[in-house]
């Protein structure tokens, strides 16, 4: 990366379903930063990862990303998004879904084989499995798995280790300390401590 | 490129595996025009003469029954949300997405038409003719389509609406589709006249499907 990355969110306020979920939230993330969004269940944390991944219109405010390699771009394709729903087909293997998402997420930058980044969660026994046939854990780990194929410098962590193992936290917590310290950005979710120690916090309070 | 033969492959494989629905099509296909006979009738001649316009209905329905899934199981399973983040853009998404739809629904109807057309006793220019509407409209249904599972994604049970939706539009296509079939078994309409507009039809959808349903993607996401 040329110049160190910074995101920054300048008053931001998002509508779902005719309500005002988020309002006036601000904050600025630099590369090697974390930032882990705390607040109660419906207090918009998803919504505001959703927000930043381009998955919601804003209703106010700006999402800016200084030094990014081509400034006319989105935000989003900067940004790995793991929210909840996992993204793999039953019918797939965790292998043929990592194959495709390197190819279309990764525009390009080399990422690890899909074999390699499974192997990073400890998966290896499990490529080609069809993912119908996972666990919870390992569906999540199988997913997780997809943002080391596809390199990208901002990871936006919805509730991340939900359904994860001791060991599986440990590793991930690992995975996002290299990230971080590859001058990487995080933005996180969580109810958890999720292992991150030096992570800036943000607590939403309940919208109006 | 490589993100949208990726694309297009994974559609393949989907299609292919258990519970993909790829041969969905061609056994809807194949039921509707086995059971005509029995309802109809076994007068050779009325069969002959309505056989086109049995084909292609059938094939309308066909190519329908499995379209709302176009987008609704990548947005059920949260692919649609990193699909919106890929550097691709969407409109060119909903084309491959169409295209593998087409590959897995329409063509094997197409490559089944001579076949099921013999069943009713549709023989020589009439089977050639219906063979060749269907090919080239076919994946003006598909794109139509696309337009209403786009706008249905976000529902669960939207493919009853999708079909409401969807039918009125492709009222024309299926007209100049029958009428071109039936022209090329002979009468006062040159074949060529409504075989082109069919043409037309399919590339006017083509054009114009791709950017209605992303930004009916675009608006659905709440």
């Amino acid at each position: 990366m040329p110049s160190p990355l910074r995101l920054i969110v300048d008053n931001l306020a998002i509508d779902r379903g005719g309500r005002r979920v988020l309002e006036a939230v601000g904050f600025a993330v630099a590369g090697g930063e974390a930032l882990v969004v705390t607040g109660a269940n419906g207090a918009g944390k998803s919504t505001l990862l959703a927000g930043l991944a381009g998955l919601l219109p804003l209703a106010e405010g700006r999402i800016g990303l200084d030094g990014a390699d081509d400034p006319e771009a989105p935000v989003a394709e900067y940004c790995h998004y793991v929210g909840h729903r996992e993204a793999l087909k039953s019918a797939l293997t965790p292998r043929e879904s990592l194959a495709f998402w390197r190819d279309m997420l990764g525009a390009g930058r080399p990422g690890l084989e899909p074999e390699a980044a499974l192997a990073e969660f400890d998966l290896a026994h499990a490529v080609d499995f069809p993912c119908g046939y996972l666990s919870a854990g390992q569906r999540r780990r199988a997913s997780l798995a997809r943002i080391l194929v596809a390199p990208r410098p901002i990871w936006l962590l919805d509730e991340p280790v939900t359904a994860l193992d001791v060991a599986s936290q440990a590793r991930f917590a690992d995975l996002m300390r290299a990230h971080l310290a590859g001058g990487g950005l995080i933005v996180a979710a969580t109810h958890a401590p999720i292992g991150l120690e030096a992570a800036r916090a943000l607590h939403l309070g309940q919208a109006a | 490129m490589k993100a949208l033969i990726a694309l297009f492959l994974r559609e393949l494989r989907l299609a292919a595996r258990i519970g993909g629905g790829g041969a969905t099509g061609v056994v809807f296909f194949l039921i509707l025009v086995s059971i005509a006979p029995f309802a109809l009738g076994p007068d050779l001649n009325l069969l002959s003469r309505i056989g086109p316009a049995l084909l292609w209905i059938s094939a309308l329905l066909a190519t329908l029954i499995g379209l709302d899934r176009l987008f609704q199981a990548d947005a059920e399973d949260g692919s649609l949300d990193l699909l919106f983040t890929a550097r691709t853009p969407l409109e060119l998404i909903v084309v491959v997405k169409c295209l593998a739809h087409w590959a897995t629904t329409g063509l094997p109807l197409v490559l089944a038409a001579p076949l099921f057309g013999l069943m009713l006793a549709v023989e020589g220019a009439g089977l050639a003719g219906v063979t060749a509407t269907l090919l080239v409209g076919t994946p003006a249904l598909t794109f139509i389509g696309a337009i209403g599972a786009a706008l249905t994604a976000s529902l669960r049970r939207g493919g009853l609406l999708m079909a409401i939706l969807v039918l009125p539009f492709t009222v024309p296509v299926l007209i100049f589709g029958v009428a071109a079939a039936a022209a090329a078994r002979g009468g006062t309409v040159p074949f060529w006249t409504p075989f082109s507009i069919l043409c037309a039809l399919t590339l006017l959808a083509a054009a114009g499907a791709p950017f209605a349903a992303a930004a009916a993607l675009r608006h659905g996401r709440d």
